[in-house]
């Protein structure tokens, strides 16, 4: 076991290695931030000194070596744009997108359990019909799409919620939180559908599908043979059998929906990260982008490593595959 | 070959029965038919210019315009009508899927079935590389790609199979490795025909029918996936847009009422998108030998 830990951890450990050196690469393969950050009067003295001070004017392995001798001592950097420490940045901005997401993926995990488990209970109700149609829009129509309609509705024509931004919010250990204010829970609510419906689709599709086969097996048979209410076979058995694929998918999604909050943040100019690396591609920030993606790609290839550590503690079919 | 076609008339006989799925390929082969035609179809070019006036911009569905005839949808910012547009941007958003979806079906197939097919070293290093992948959300990849090649159909097409030809591979793959395992396989290997032929003639057509689900899906992803890149600003140039583009220009019109510039070119993403994939929902569920009665 402790072998295939190592094993996973050198190749976990070389695949960041490679990404960084892609994403860096990449990152500074294009455009000329020079533009950016200097006025196009400046004199080329100036110029010079900037490029100078910014590192520039180095070839780009050295850069890409002071940045990883930096990136392990915890510095990332400083954006071109802002003038701040990137990390700093970033994490100013982290708040609003955790929040967005976990409130966006616990509100799709409650709902959709409950109504796939509906559809997977009563298949040819045409309530779960109804359900599993609009669980098939939930995966084909595309998430901006969804957001333009729901301001459209509900911000333009009914006027009932805002359309943009975070509102009040209320500072806890000095961190700003928009969802203990009334005025910051109905900026919110729009942004948080449109990122839900997609994971709800998936939610709705994984649970009826457990249902459904959890249903005719005997399991559920003596449970009933045993005069248990239909309420109770649902809750103790039912519910425990069907929540462990649901809890993978939803560690898994967790992930994901940071990544897709790219596109909600956008819409409803959510002052998240999300929003951060668009306007940073836009303005060629190369120290945000560079960051984020390395931090992406980190929280990735924990996710996946963790993974596979607790499969291996599951099932001891992978740990022979691999040691062989 | 005639025990091949009677296969595809009976497929098709299923096919026709669902009439849902049979309604969606019609709306589909429709698209593609407005797309190939839409020089010939349009009121109007929305690429030329010359046809084009600022006092036109933004007027509402019905509107009578400078150069005669009826904007059927009303005109977005730059004056153009937006029916022609909607016509012009289906040709760019298909192209794009297509294109997309076939390069990716292509190297993620060769891909999949090398790995199937030769085993050790090389599965290992492709399957890992394409599991890797897969944990990633392809947006954020497609998105990344972008970034780093900068704007330009070439480049766009590129980003989108970057972020794709992995399902291709990892579908192949678990195909080809059944097939591989098969007692026709070996026999055909012990003949004197070389491999690649065994690859061509025998491995590649019966790994196809999954590869085709895969494919169908995968199109109207990449022509959403498209959709979604423009309207974050990074897909093609403004120029020649697409209907994420037209959706993204209508945008910040939106909250003034002028709903028609984002909303309609977006019932036409959805109408495509929707019927390629209930087609591909049928077609994978005739492929589907659990599910037969």
């Amino acid at each position: 076991m402790l072998g295939f830990v190592i094993q996973r951890f050198l190749q976990a450990l070389a695949v960041m290695t490679v990404m960084s050196i892609i994403v860096f690469c990449g990152v500074y393969a294009i455009g000329n931030p020079i533009d950016i950050v200097l006025p196009p009067e400046a004199t080329q003295d100036i110029r010079e000194e900037v490029i100078r001070r910014l590192g520039l004017d180095r070839p780009l392995f050295e850069q890409y070596f002071i940045f990883m001798k930096n990136l392990l001592q915890g510095d990332l950097g400083r954006s071109f744009v802002y003038n701040i420490p990137v990390l700093e940045l970033i994490g100013g901005r982290l708040p609003a997108t955790l929040e967005l997401v976990l409130i966006s993926v616990f509100s799709a995990t409650a709902l959709g359990v409950t109504l796939g488990i509906y559809a997977g209970y009563r298949p040819d109700s045409w309530i779960s019909k109804t359900i599993m149609a609009v669980s098939v829009l939930g995966f084909s129509v595309p998430s901006f799409w969804v957001g333009l309609i729901l301001i459209l509705f509900f911000a333009v024509n009914l006027g009932w919620l805002p359309a943009g931004g975070r509102g009040d919010t209320v500072e806890i250990w000095g961190v700003a939180w928009s969802f203990p204010t009334l005025n910051g829970l109905s900026h919110i609510v729009l942004p948080a559908i449109n990122l839900a419906l997609f994971k709800l689709a998936m939610m709705i599709r994984l649970a009826r599908a457990g249902t459904r086969e959890i249903m005719l097996t005997d399991t559920i048979k003596f449970a009933r043979a045993a005069g248990l209410s239909e309420g109770t076979i649902i809750r103790r058995h039912l519910l425990k059998l069907i929540s462990i694929p649901i809890i993978t998918v939803f560690g898994l999604e967790l992930g994901s929906t940071l990544a897709f909050a790219v596109v909600t943040e956008t819409i409803f100019s959510w002052p998240g990260v999300g929003k951060l690396i668009i306007d940073s591609i836009g303005v060629l920030d190369r120290p945000v982008m560079v960051a984020y993606l390395i931090l992406v790609a980190f929280l990735f290839v924990t996710i996946n490593f963790i993974i596979d550590l607790v499969f291996a503690l599951i099932d001891p079919r992978v740990r022979q595959e691999s040691a062989a | 070959m005639s025990t091949q076609s009677s296969g595809l008339r009976l497929f098709w006989a299923e096919f026709r029965d669902n009439k849902v799925a049979l309604f969606a390929l019609v709306v589909v082969i429709l698209m593609i038919f407005l797309a190939l035609f839409a020089s010939l179809i349009s009121p109007q070019n929305p690429y030329d210019l010359a046809n084009l006036s600022l006092m036109d911009s933004r007027r509402p569905p019905g509107f009578v315009g400078s150069g005669g005839y009826t904007h059927v949808l009303g005109t977005d910012p730059q004056g153009r009508d937006l029916l022609s547009a909607i016509f012009y941007g289906l040709r760019i958003s298909i192209q794009i899927g297509l294109a997309a979806g076939f390069v990716s079906l292509t190297i993620g197939t060769a891909l999949g079935i090398a790995a199937a097919y030769l085993g050790g070293r090389v599965e290992a290093l492709i399957m890992r590389l394409v599991d890797l992948q897969l944990s990633f959300p392809a947006i954020l990849l497609a998105l990344v790609i972008v970034a780093l090649l900068g704007q330009g159909k070439v480049q766009l097409i590129g980003a989108l199979v970057a972020a794709q030809y992995a399902y291709f591979a990892r579908t192949a793959y678990g195909a080809a490795k059944a097939e591989r395992g098969k007692d026709y396989i070996e026999a055909a290997l012990a003949t004197p025909l070389s491999g690649r032929l065994v690859v061509w003639r025998h491995l590649l057509p019966n790994c196809a029918p999954p590869l085709i689900v895969v494919a169908t899906v995968q199109i109207a992803n990449s022509i959403s996936l498209e959709a979604t890149l423009s309207f974050l600003g990074l897909g093609l140039p403004v120029t020649e847009p697409s209907l994420g583009m037209l959706i993204s220009n209508g945008f910040p019109y939106m909250m003034s009422g002028r709903y028609w510039i984002s909303v309609y070119p977006g019932v036409a993403l959805i109408i495509l998108i929707v019927a390629i994939n209930i087609v591909g929902d049928q077609v994978r569920d005739q492929f589907n030998p659990r599910l037969r009665k």
